[in-house]
Order: C-alpha cells, then sequence, then structure tokens
C-alpha cells in the first residue's frame, strides 16, 4: 500500500477537474486510469481500463445540476487496481472497471454532498455576501476548491484501500479466459457508448447517416486485418 | 495582468457551485481583478455593490456546445487512435490537445468578446461558430462513433479472438438497441456495473 499516498493525490487533483478545477478533462476515464496504470508500473493495463470506461463515460452529460458518476477519482481506483494485479491478467481489467464504476457512483454522491456544504457555507456568509465583501467571495471560493481536493483524496484512498484486496481476492479466483472476460466487458461498454451516441446526436439532421457511415468504415477496417 | 488573472480564475468558476446560488459566487471571484479598477478601490461602494451583484445566483450557457460536443467528439477520436494501435502517449495527447484547444480557444473567444463589446456581447452569441457548431460537431461526432466504438472493441478484446470480437459487438448492439428503447429511465453506467458484477460473481463462484 506505498501506492496509496500518491494515488490519493492524483485522485484528489483528477477529481478537482471534475467540476472545480481547470476542467481540462484529464479527469476523464481514458487519461485517469492510463495514468493510474502508469503510477503503478502498467501503463496498458491502464489504457485498457480506461478505454473501456471512456467507452462508458460518453453517456454522461454533466449538465449544470445534474447528478452523475464523478470519473476522475474513480478512474485512478480502477485503473490502479488493475495494472497492480496485471501479473494475473484473466481478469484484472474486468475488475478495473467494476472497481471504477462502484467508485464512480460513491464519487457522484460525494460530489452532491459537496454542493450542500458549499450552499451551507454561503448561507453562513450570507450578510457578507450582500455586502459586497471581497473577502467573503474569495473565501468561499477557496474553501470550495479545498473542499473538493480533499474530497476526492479522501475518496481515491477510502476506495483504493477497501476495494484493492477484494479485487485481488477477486482476480485470484477469477476462473473465465482473458479475452472472454474483456469481450464482457467491452461489449457492455460499448453498448452504452452505441445507445449514448444515437442519444446525443441523432437530433442533429442526418446523424443516423453519419453514424451508420462511420460504422461500416470502422467494421471494415476490422474486416481489412 | 487584470485579463490574465481573470481568465486563469475562469477556470475556477465553479469551485463553490452549489444548489442555490449555482456559479454565482465564482461569477464574482473571477470578476474580482476587474472590479478592483473602479474609482475608489476594493473599499468603494461602487466595488462592493458590483461584488454582490456578480456574487448572487447565477445559471451558465453554452452546455451543449462543449459536453455534448467538443468533448465526445475529442473522446472518440481518440478512441479511434487507440482502436487502430496508439500508445498511451499518444492516445492521451491527442484527445487532451484537442479537446484543450477547443476549450481554451472559447473561454479566450468569451473573454475577449465580453472585455471589448461590454454589455453588446449579446450580438456576439449570434456567431454562427455557436449557432451552428452543435449540429456539425455533432453529426462529426456520429461519424467518429461509428468508428471508434468497433475499433476499441476489437482492441481491448485482442487480435487472436474473432469470434469472441463478432459476439462481443452483436450483444452490445443488442443491449444498445434496448437502452435506446427505455430512454432516462435505466442509465448505462448502471446496468454495466451490474452486468460486469454479475459476471465476476459467476466467474469466481466456478473457481477452479
Amino acid at each position: 500500500m506505498r501506492e496509496l499516498l500518491p494515488l490519493s493525490m492524483l485522485g484528489g487533483l483528477l477529481g478537482l477537474d471534475v467540476v472545480c478545477f481547470p476542467q481540462m478533462m484529464i479527469s476523464r476515464p481514458l487519461v485517469g486510469a492510463t495514468v493510474a496504470g502508469a503510477f503503478v508500473g502498467d501503463t496498458y493495463t491502464g489504457l485498457l481500463v480506461g478505454a473501456t470506461l471512456e467507452l462508458i463515460a460518453l453517456a454522461t452529460l454533466p449538465f449544470g445540476a445534474s447528478r452523475y458518476p464523478e470519473w476522475g477519482s474513480a478512474a485512478v481506483v480502477g485503473g490502479a487496481i488493475a495494472a497492480a494485479l496485471h501479473a494475473e491478467p484473466a481478469g484484472t481489467v474486468t475488475v478495473g472497471v467494476l472497481a471504477t464504476l462502484a467508485t464512480a457512483w460513491v464519487g457522484g454522491w460525494t460530489l452532491v454532498k459537496l454542493r450542500v456544504w458549499n450552499a451551507w457555507l454561503a448561507r453562513r456568509k450570507r450578510g457578507a455576501l450582500e455586502h459586497g465583501s471581497r473577502g467573503a467571495v474569495v473565501g468561499l471560493q477557496l474553501a470550495g476548491l479545498t473542499s473538493d481536493l480533499a474530497r476526492a483524496m479522501l475518496l481515491t484512498a477510502v476506495a483504493y484501500g477497501l476495494i484493492f484486496p477484494v479485487a485481488r481476492a477477486t482476480v485470484a479466483l477469477w476462473s473465465f479466459d482473458e479475452h472472454l472476460s474483456r469481450a464482457v466487458t467491452v461489449g457492455a461498454a460499448s453498448a452504452v457508448a452505441a445507445a449514448a451516441a444515437w442519444t446525443i446526436f441523432h437530433s442533429a439532421r442526418g446523424a443516423r447517416w453519419y453514424f451508420a457511415g462511420g460504422l461500416l468504415i470502422g467494421l471494415l477496417i476490422l474486416a481489412m486485418r | 495582468m487584470t485579463w490574465v488573472s481573470v481568465f486563469v480564475r475562469t477556470l475556477a468558476i465553479q469551485g463553490s457551485w452549489n444548489y442555490e446560488t449555482l456559479l454565482g459566487n465564482g461569477v464574482g471571484f473571477v470578476l474580482e481583478p476587474v472590479l478592483r479598477q473602479l474609482p475608489g478601490g476594493v473599499h468603494s461602494d461602487a466595488f462592493k455593490a458590483a461584488m454582490a451583484r456578480e456574487s448572487a445566483y447565477f445559471g451558465s450557457v453554452g452546455d451543449r456546445l462543449v459536453w455534448a460536443g467538443l468533448l465526445p467528439f475529442s473522446s472518440l477520436v481518440a478512441l479511434i487512435a487507440f482502436g487502430v494501435g496508439a500508445g498511451p502517449f499518444a492516445v492521451l495527447a491527442i484527445f487532451l490537445v484537442m479537446y484543450n484547444v477547443g476549450h481554451f480557444g472559447l473561454r479566450i473567444w468569451g473573454l475577449r468578446v465580453g472585455w471589448t463589446r461590454g454589455l453588446a456581447v449579446a450580438g456576439a452569441l449570434a456567431n454562427p461558430v455557436l449557432r451552428n457548431g452543435p449540429a456539425y460537431i455533432a453529426r462529426a461526432a456520429a461519424a467518429v462513433a461509428g468508428i471508434a466504438i468497433p475499433l476499441t472493441v476489437a482492441r481491448v478484446v485482442g487480435p487472436t479472438c474473432r469470434p469472441l470480437l463478432e459476439g462481443a459487438l452483436l450483444a452490445g448492439a443488442l443491449i444498445a438497441v434496448g437502452l435506446v428503447r427505455v430512454h432516462g429511465r435505466v442509465e448505462g453506467w448502471k446496468l454495466v456495473l451490474v452486468l460486469i458484477a454479475l459476471f465476476a460473481l459467476v466467474s469466481v463462484s466456478v473457481a477452479r
């Protein structure tokens, strides 16, 4: 568990990126899981987990007050777990994806609580804010940013600490073939991506034909290999 | 320097986002370096009145262009790179550069428009890129989604497993149709969580 501190710092930074700062999308699972994999010594396994999760994350539209999974910290947890267990490859990608989804679920809940916390802080400063206090505005912003960083670090540390032993035991007992396990996992992820593509883009005129054309090209590339 | 300060602060505009004032405090935080330039500085009534006004309730605009356009498009292009065999660094670089060129470009454009046009900013929002951009990006993203999904599945499954690949694509297509039909009632990521958890349970319960 030597990796816990650096991973929780990475999870903190990536969790902060989801909403608060700087929204450069380093929090996307493709990035988070790959970088976390690199942290624990297996970038490629992290990338496999990240790419699978990215298919699922396509369905997440973080508009305003909507509730959504928190991918940043979660991808660090899942990518690191899969990469750390790469010596037994059969179930690692599946377990990494599972760990990420479970953490992302809890992470979404923590984001809601953070927003409630921010509202409570703002209510306490209402008088100062109504009088245009510079200190209240800046202080509230810094308090929100710090709270989010702490939230994401704690989430990463707790999730990694709790899930890693379960994941290690699961991978040790895994009975299905590596490729079958990956096929089931990425097959399910691809369903979410395809449904998300339809949902997001179908309102644009002709988008279904663009999708069909793209699909044809993708399948042709595969057929020519 | 004020412009740079405001720009950097825009990156943290959602730092205290909450369900009551939404972006409000963040807007005040971002504009504070500009408001300091008011006659009398931070102790003047004008500064305090402006801070109070800007820090009140504030929603957001332009969500769809970024979250339902630029972001999935960049993500899908990076997945195509992954699917054709690019390494981790290349995949991440493609995604981050592509997304952030648009992300920072939009922020810089918005700030410049506000800076130079003041209250006449509404006219700039009629910019063809903002009006028609989402539809163009949606078509492009639909095309790259069609290419990216099978290529990504193929690389994750592995190069030597044709029947598994075909099975994964077919099962994915069937589940996708189901998800579209129950649109809004089932969240895809939760369904995947349940399916994979069940798969894992079966895998460990039939352990050797």
